[in-house]
């Protein structure tokens, strides 16, 4: 039995796939190391250092959720579905950045199977970004867009 | 994980709809993707019906595979997925329903001649004393909207009955939405025996043989294993039989199992209920018949049909599986969540552990407390059990409580090794103390 290069880039593949961040295999004398993100340290969350392995168009436009106010609160997603910035296509969406947000303020929709549940802010203060583009599926608990808090 | 692992075999691309207590477990790591549909809590998550099929569309899933859990048996998935262009795998909505109802599925039952244990439907109080003389002590009330042991009284005697049914329908209106009780005779040696089917949709049902789940706590399976040890070659055929008919007259469509309760002292066999999905236990007949169940389920709602026929079916040696729970025996089998800080799982010779669980993995406590199935399978029973007695031996849990130590104990039973057992012979074990 010897390892061809197709038998290698499915292990790699599935390693990739996996929970694990190294694999040392040894079949008839040839071995192979693999291990993920090497450069890394090695204390770094295994879920944050798993690599994106999402081919899904919509989810792959979404802009990078980098923070880039630390000051800024996440507002997360309360449920799973389809996000909507505006009432209605062509309509205004319910927020930009800067926008000022108090509790109430709607933020966006959030469909799920033709249901539209209003999103509101929670919070008071200044939109600084919006993650998230519309008619993107939005997981629950992701980051919407972040907000400045104020008073 | 079940489910992922035969899609990865078939080259089927995986998205696991997990709530956010499971988002680090193993299987969250193993699908190609995993959706965050909820909290933790299944009623924000893992029960609702619209977030899970918007999410399999979103997501461009051709088909839903609902496990055996939460939303396996209800029919609104069903229903939902049929109109919403996303492939249930798994029986019609119409199915689940004629199968859910436990009235309309004796009445299907007694239609394909299959025979159900004596017993009625009952409205008044007058009515079910009748029937209840006719039916004779001890019987038991049982909720039309129950199952799994849930929404089930015993009465002993009839004097007992009015009080018994009035509390039973509470119960039944609270537990299940659905007041509707009716009557069964109370088999006292009863084995659970149930046969495993595969139906194309259009009439066609083969059988994969059975399991006999009679070792079960308060209704809850926890040894199972096929063949059913000590039934005689006729009642064992009567039964597949009359499985495949039950079967037929619903055109069922998919993995299903129709569960019967086999009346030792009457060598008779009588319907209990059809369960509409693929069921914790279906490894015991992967093993003897070599046939991937979930393989054949994804065949058959991608519209292949049988890609078996009943001759096809071979079976090969004895399986037996054993469930592993976190729960500890010694508080009454408490649920017992918290961190795995060490999972040593067994491997060897005839040896298949279905698991989610590896070290460090936390059990939340919101849902059911299975971490791991081991299935033992020999060319013989004998064979079989020895390799499951030392399969427990090599396993290691610690962090949380288990019932691995009390498995052993009943793997070591005198009962057990003979296959004489009962539904009340885990009772017994447990009466007898340790």
């Amino acid at each position: 039995m010897s390892l061809t290069a197709a038998d290698v880039a499915e292990i790699m593949r599935l390693v990739e796939q996996s929970g694990f961040d190294e694999l040392n295999l040894e079949i008839d004398g040839t071995k192979i190391s693999l291990r993920r993100g090497a450069a890394a340290p090695s204390s770094a969350t295994p879920a944050a250092a798993l690599p994106a392995a999402v081919t899904d168009p919509a989810t792959a436009a979404r802009p990078p959720q980098t923070p880039t106010d630390p000051n800024a609160e996440a507002l997360p997603a309360p449920l799973l579905g389809t996000f909507y910035r505006a009432p209605k296509p062509g309509a205004p969406p319910f927020v930009e950045v800067g926008a000022q947000v108090s509790e109430d303020t709607i933020v966006g929709i959030i469909e799920v199977m033709k249901l539209m549940n209003t999103v509101r802010a929670g919070m008071r203060g200044t939109v600084t970004e919006i993650l998230v583009l519309d008619g993107a599926l939005v997981e629950f608990g992701e980051t919407l867009m972040r907000v400045r808090k104020s008073g | 994980m079940r489910i992922i692992r035969t899609c990865r075999a078939l080259g089927i691309e995986t998205v696991l709809a997990a709530s956010a207590a499971d988002l680090d477990s193993v299987p969250a790591r193993l699908a190609d993707r995993t959706v965050c549909i909820g909290p933790a809590r299944p009623a924000e998550s893992y029960l609702k019906v619209e977030t899970i099929v918007h999410a399999a569309r979103a997501t461009h899933s051709e088909g839903i595979h609902p496990g055996y859990g939460f939303l396996s048996e209800r029919a609104a998935l069903a229903r939902l997925c049929e109109s919403s262009g996303v492939v249930f795998i798994g029986p019609t909505a119409a199915q689940i329903e004629a199968v859910g109802d436990k009235l309309r599925a004796r009445a299907e039952a007694e239609a394909a001649r299959v025979p159900v244990v004596p017993g009625a439907a009952v409205g008044s109080t007058d009515e079910a004393l009748a029937a209840a003389r006719t039916i004779g002590a001890p019987l038991l009330v049982k909720a039309v909207g129950g199952g799994g042991g849930r929404g089930m009284k015993r009465v002993d005697s009839l004097n007992d009955l009015p009080a018994t049914l009035e509390l039973a329908a509470a119960e039944a209106g609270a537990a299940f939405g659905d007041a509707r009780v009716y009557l069964e005779r109370y088999v006292a040696r009863g084995r659970h025996v149930e046969v495993q089917v595969l139906g194309d949709g259009t009439g066609n049902v083969i059988h994969l043989g059975e399991r006999d789940c009679s070792t079960q706590r308060r209704y809850q399976k926890l040894v199972e294993e096929t063949p059913a040890p000590g039934l005689a070659p006729a009642l064992r055929a009567a039964l597949h039989a009359a499985a495949v008919r039950f079967a037929q007259r619903l055109c069922y469509r998919g993995a299903g199992t129709v569960e019967f309760l086999v009346d030792k002292e009457r060598d008779s066999f009588y319907f209990l209920e059809m369960n509409a999905r693929i069921q914790v236990e279906h490894p015991v007949t992967e093993a003897v018949t070599g046939v991937d169940l979930v393989a054949e389920q994804i065949g058959i709602a991608r519209g292949a049909g049988l890609r078996l026929s009943q001759a096809d079916i071979r079976t090969a040696g004895c399986a037996i599986e054993c469930r592993i729970n976190a729960e500890d025996p010694a508080l009454d089998f408490r649920p017992s969540p918290g961190q795995v800080t060490e999972a040593r799982w067994p491997e060897g010779d005839g040896i298949r552990v279905d698991t989610h669980i590896a070290t460090g993995a936390r059990i939340p406590p919101y849902y059911d407390s299975l971490m791991a199935k081991i299935i033992a399978h020999a060319p013989d029973r004998t064979g079989a059990i020895t390799r499951l007695r030392a399969a427990l031996a090599a396993t290691r849990i610690r962090g949380v409580d288990s019932n691995l130590a009390f498995q052993a104990r009943v793997l070591a039973s005198e009962e057990f090794q003979a296959g004489a057992f009962d539904t009340g012979f885990v009772t017994r074990l447990l009466e007898r103390g340790a």
